[in-house]
């Protein structure tokens, strides 16, 4: 899935001078063969009906795209849609690469399937497709994560999958990723690593992002469908980047288009509690490959803060990196305190209760509508319900 | 009888001048190639011990760095500690984060091998680590001050062929040898790719896994080795898993030495501090069959 005028990444898994394969020799082969494998399923005309069925008959797609009339009346200004990927099948974006994936391991002949998770979304949507397809699925995840989600924790070993805990590092999603990666090292022969972001080494950056693109061509779509035009602005949150690069991607080439990514910007960027990667790191190499990445002076990479798990990263996808330096998209930072009063808001104006993760986005899209005319449009990702998060807002007193 | 004039200046040129000069274009003795000869001549395999550096602390690395010289040590790896060791089981894990809350960095790596070639250590040195430290000092910078430290080569656990262009660019003029890794999922095209800019030996994965002691040797071994020998005659250094000196003896036929890590790193954490030198020294020279001659406590 190739936009018009864009074929990146380049041969060797390149989008400039970000991406590549920095992983273990022992995964090299079997990122060469998960290559193979992908792109012969994009020719694959079974393969792609029989991921387009499950698409639209098990994930709920398409998702419905939403006129936010009370939020675009509150903020005053722009008109905001909401692409509404907390209407699908688990509650969030994340399910429609865990399909995608989990149809190509079993092409594979892969049976076992493993998986990071942090907000624990993407292990909810793993341990999902693993069951409707008949594998076995471990999901690897931090400790503190664990804590600050269990309810997904308890959602995965209903759905009979592994909830294998990470106690190193920061406990969070980095090691959760890394604890996953040296599983891969040791059954690579047997097990696909069915990784949750546009993150890791060469296939993944290309095949999460396309895979989660159908965000962003249902999206347009739609809007054409609803306003006639495109929107002014596409918005989303931006951890490891799959519900923003998803729904960029397809607008990649309407230049008209500002394409705004919301990192996490904790306690604020510069109290360095934060995990705003684009906003605030420099280039390095973590998980496979070349990107912005937030560590010290030394090469060591930070423990990074988030109210919100699925964001709390301290790498990005390599195409955001790209992005970002040829200008094509902008990134800035919210910070725990605003992202809540984004959660609030969606939730009484709406009656949506958002992850908190597009709460992020949510809150500075209340920003940026006041300042735009009122035949503005802005297109916001909701990347996820917020059953998950209730505890944590209310524990804070919200 | 006293040399004439003109054998004087020969002995005053190739003792004192010419060595220097060498020295200061670049031209080195190549320490690796050296010890694998001596290694071959020996008849043995040859024992390649790893510590990270800073494990228990820096001064203690200095000292266990001598105990492994005087333990029949043919080539030293030095870990350098980094946040994501992705590539190695929990034992390195523990050695790599003890070692950062001891504040140590590459550059701290990096004198430490010069502290060693200063106190006469001539053993290769070789270090073992991550790309994103050694991406942050700076490539440049990094062969520039590994040349003047003395170390002979570096293996990085993460930077496969295809992305290890850059680094093996500004490695080369400084003679230092990039160290390749192939495992036994390699394919021959890429054992092929990997030889071909190979410096120094091979280091061949003995089994698809991290870092980390194990019972049994895996049985890939002669299959990846007789793979490999195809395609270079550099020396194999077989590595992960290999804790005991039957390990070693096993290995004879397939390669020219053994590294052994986590092992070593057990020995250090089980030894109280006082007893760790000659722990170590034993170890390695129970893995090789090398009685020490010298520095008996």
């Amino acid at each position: 899935m190739i936009a018009d005028g864009i074929s990146l990444p380049d041969a060797s898994g390149h989008f400039g001078p970000y991406g590549g394969r920095f992983v273990p020799e022992t995964l090299m082969s079997a990122l060469e063969e998960l290559e193979s494998a992908y792109r012969a399923s994009q020719q694959d005309r079974d393969f792609q009906a029989q991921l387009s069925h499950y698409l639209k008959t098990y994930a709920g797609r398409p998702t419905a795209l939403y006129f936010a009339h009370n939020l675009s009346r509150r903020c005053g200004g722009a008109r905001i849609y909401l692409k509404r990927e907390d209407l699908a099948h688990t509650g969030a974006h994340k399910i429609n690469n865990a399909l995608g994936q989990a149809l190509l391991a079993r092409h594979m002949g892969k049976r076992r399937v493993i998986a990071e998770t942090g907000a624990g979304q993407h292990g909810v949507a793993t341990a999902t497709a693993c069951a409707m397809l008949g594998l076995e699925c471990l999901v690897y995840m931090g400790e503190e994560d664990m804590r600050r989600q269990a309810i997904n924790v308890s959602r995965m070993r209903l759905l009979g999958a592994e909830v294998r805990p990470v106690a190193s590092g920061s406990r969070t999603l980095k090691d959760a990723i890394n604890e996953a990666i040296r599983d891969w090292v040791t059954n690579v022969e047997t097990t696909h690593y069915l990784l949750g972001s546009v993150v890791g080494p060469h296939p993944y950056p290309m095949m999460v992002r396309d895979f989660q693109s159908v965000i962003g061509t249902e999206a347009r779509q739609q809007l054409l469908e609803a306003e006639g035009r495109l929107p002014d602005y596409a918005v989303a949150c931006v951890g490891g980047g799959s519900n923003s690069l998803g729904l960029f991607f397809p607008l990649l080439s309407d230049t008209q288009v500002k394409l705004v990514g919301v990192e996490a910007g904790g306690e604020g960027v510069e109290s360095g509690r934060h995990a705003a990667t684009l906003v605030a790191g420099r280039p390095g190499v973590l998980h496979g490959a070349m990107s912005y990445l937030l560590q010290d002076e030394h090469g060591q990479v930070k423990e990074t803060h988030s109210i919100s798990a699925g964001l709390d990263y301290p790498g990005v996808g390599p195409e955001h990196s790209h992005l970002k330096d040829t200008g094509r998209a902008q990134y800035l930072a919210v910070t725990d305190a605003q992202a809540l009063e984004g959660f609030h808001l969606l939730c009484r104006t709406e009656g949506i209760i958002p992850a908190l993760e597009p709460a992020h986005a949510i809150y500075y899209v209340s920003q940026l509508a006041p300042t735009l005319a009122e035949d503005a449009i802005i297109l916001v990702c909701l990347s996820g319900r917020g059953d998950k998060d209730v505890d944590t807002v209310v524990g804070m007193g919200g | 009888m006293l040399p004439t004039p003109r054998e004087a200046w020969y002995i005053h040129f190739y003792l004192w001048v010419a060595p220097k000069s060498r020295a200061s274009a670049g031209i080195t003795v190549d320490r690796l190639k050296s010890s694998f000869e001596a290694v071959h001549r020996r008849g043995a395999t040859g024992i390649i011990p790893f510590l990270t550096v800073g494990f228990p602390s820096v001064g203690e690395t200095l000292v266990l760095v001598s105990a492994l010289v005087e333990g029949g040590a043919d080539v030293i790896e030095l870990g350098v500690p980094f946040s994501d060791p992705l590539a190695d089981g929990p034992t390195i894990q523990r050695a790599s984060f003890h070692a950062l809350a001891q504040g140590v960095t590459l550059g701290t790596c990096l004198h430490v091998c010069q502290q060693l070639r200063s106190t006469g250590v001539e053993t290769p040195l070789v270090l073992m680590g991550y790309y994103n430290p050694i991406l942050s000092y700076g490539l440049e910078r990094f062969a520039l001050d590994a040349r003047d430290a003395g170390v002979d080569g570096v293996i990085v656990a993460d930077l496969p062929s295809e992305e290890s262009g850059p680094l093996q660019s500004a490695c080369r003029p400084h003679q230092i040898h990039l160290i390749p890794l192939l495992a036994p999922t390699s394919t021959d095209v890429r054992i092929a790719r990997a030889c071909e800019k190979a410096g120094g030996f091979v280091y061949c994965i003995s089994l698809t896994g991290v870092t980390g002691v194990r019972q049994d040797l895996p049985p890939g071994i002669p299959a990846l080795t007789q793979r490999v020998r195809k395609h270079t005659r550099l020396p194999l250094a077989m590595g992960f898993g290999i804790s005991q000196r039957r390990h070693v003896e096993a290995l004879a036929p397939w390669a020219e030495a053994a590294v052994v890590g986590s092992a070593l790193i057990e020995v250090i954490e089980k030894t109280p501090a006082e007893k760790r030198p000659r722990a170590v020294r034993e170890f390695v020279a129970g893995l090789g069959g090398v009685i020490p001659t010298h520095g008996r406590e």
